[in-house]
């Protein structure tokens, strides 16, 4: 039920904060349209690349968005309080990490098909695209939340979370990508998707250990 | 007879010794009141007691046990006030307190709803029910913070400068409730440097266990 509530409080707390959520897809819109312009209009080429750039796009938008996660709370002195209640601190981060996830990472797939008809990709590909969002973007939340726990308290801990969180990102920037491409030339995308599935599993153990931790150490 | 103990509690910040060999016993239904100066280590010490802050040495005894064999277990003891008021500006005052409410659940009979009134209640907040808490002054937020006291179970308030920016008549019924939470068998440990008025309640000059200003110790480990 605390758990219950965390979600609902965030979600409520976004939804008054609408801009914030509503910068993050725009600054994923934006940037990707940015790419036909830097390397040309060439119809083919844009629809090789465009896995890439709206997988790119999209981590570089959940970076930007992971600073509001712990940050606000930490400044308030809410996250104490959380840190304090029967609620373990571990599900306070899952709870937390889900709503944010709610808040950006649904709204980037939603966003998605966007940026892939602008990049003239093939239709067909667009459902995997899809379902390996779905799969990869819980897990750019799930890793950014230690990356923003860690870096708690820490001058500077907007340009520290990149440096963190980034290499952390890479496998599942490679099986996104990889998942979109195999559809594409139409080899089998499932193994693609099952590794995907595979690291959110882990992370979806590894960041609210990881995580509590880490508000622990900021709490002190 | 639960009575909330320290023993020989030592304070550690950044490398450097707060307080050392500090010891206090508040019987249940008393009040501990801190005192010191400015980085004596008032909240330090409210922190540790609250479970935020690890002692660097020492124990800590709640009803006769350790509190480290089962923190978890003390800290639903636990009402801490601490500096930031944990006020979202886009919430109203009502969503505010509801959610700590729920966060730490009431154990009292009433319903949430009319634990909630009684908690805007007693710190005059009934009539910015509904203001968001952006619009709130620093006084109003600190009463809306001190409003989860009421509607929280636990035993022990532990309060860093409760009084802040508060008026008189929010003053008067800060001392009412802390007067009612002792009446009821609860403790009440405050860090103030206004004067609260509260009846016999024991004094901990912090300065008392300051180390030593030249502390060889020190000196031999900065080596």
């Amino acid at each position: 039920m605390g758990t219950g509530s965390i979600i609902a409080r965030d979600l409520k707390l976004a939804l008054r904060q609408r801009s914030d959520a509503a910068m993050i897809v725009l600054f994923f819109v934006l940037t990707a349209a940015l790419f036909p312009f830097g390397v040309g209009p060439e119809a083919n080429q844009l629809a090789t690349i465009a896995p890439g750039v709206i997988w790119v796009t999209a981590l570089l938008a959940v970076l930007l968005s992971l600073e509001r996660l712990f940050l606000a709370d930490y400044e308030d002195g809410s996250l104490e309080l959380m840190a304090l209640s029967p609620v373990p601190l571990e599900f306070t981060v899952l709870a937390k990490v889900l709503a944010h996830w709610m808040t950006t990472g649904l709204p980037l797939i939603a966003a998605a098909p966007l940026i892939a008809i602008l990049f003239n990709m093939p239709v067909d590909a667009l459902p995997v695209l899809a379902l390996a969002m779905l799969l990869g973007t819980p897990t750019l939340s799930l890793i950014g939340a230690i990356g923003a726990a860690l870096t708690l308290g820490a001058r500077r801990g907007g340009v520290l979370v990149p440096l963190l969180v980034l290499p952390l990102y890479i496998p599942t920037l490679i099986f996104g990508v990889s998942a979109v491409d195999a559809a594409l030339l139409g080899f089998p995308v499932r193994p693609h998707l099952l590794l995907l599935a595979g690291i959110l599993l882990i992370s979806l153990v590894v960041s609210p250990l990881a995580g509590a931790a880490a508000l622990r150490q900021a709490n002190e | 007879m639960p009575a909330f103990e320290g023993q020989n509690l030592a304070c550690t910040r950044a490398g450097r010794r707060i307080f050392a060999a500090l010891e206090f016993t508040v019987p249940e239904g008393g009040a501990l009141i801190l005192l010191g100066a400015n980085g004596s280590g008032k909240s330090s010490l409210l922190r540790m007691l609250a479970g935020l802050l690890a002692p660097a040495g020492g124990a800590l005894h709640w009803d006769g046990k350790a509190v480290e064999d089962d923190p978890e277990a003390f800290q639903d003891n636990i009402c801490y006030i601490g500096h930031g008021n944990a006020i979202k500006a886009v919430l109203t005052v009502h969503e505010n307190l509801a959610f700590w409410s729920k966060l730490y659940p009431p154990t009292a009979s009433e319903g949430l709803e009319e634990l909630l009134d009684r908690a805007l209640e007693t710190f005059s907040l009934t009539s910015l029910r509904d203001v968001p808490g952006r619009q709130l002054s620093s006084g109003q937020s600190r009463r809306l913070a001190l409003a989860r006291l009421v509607t929280s179970p636990a035993r022990i308030w532990l309060l860093d400068e409760p009084s802040v920016g508060l008026d008189d008549v929010s003053l008067k019924r800060l001392e009412t409730a802390i007067a009612e939470q002792r009446a009821e068998g609860g403790i009440v440990i405050a860090a103030t440097h206004t004067p609260l008025d509260i009846p016999d309640a024991g004094l901990l000059q912090l300065q008392n266990f300051a180390p030593p200003a030249f502390d060889p110790e020190m000196l031999e480990n900065s080596w």
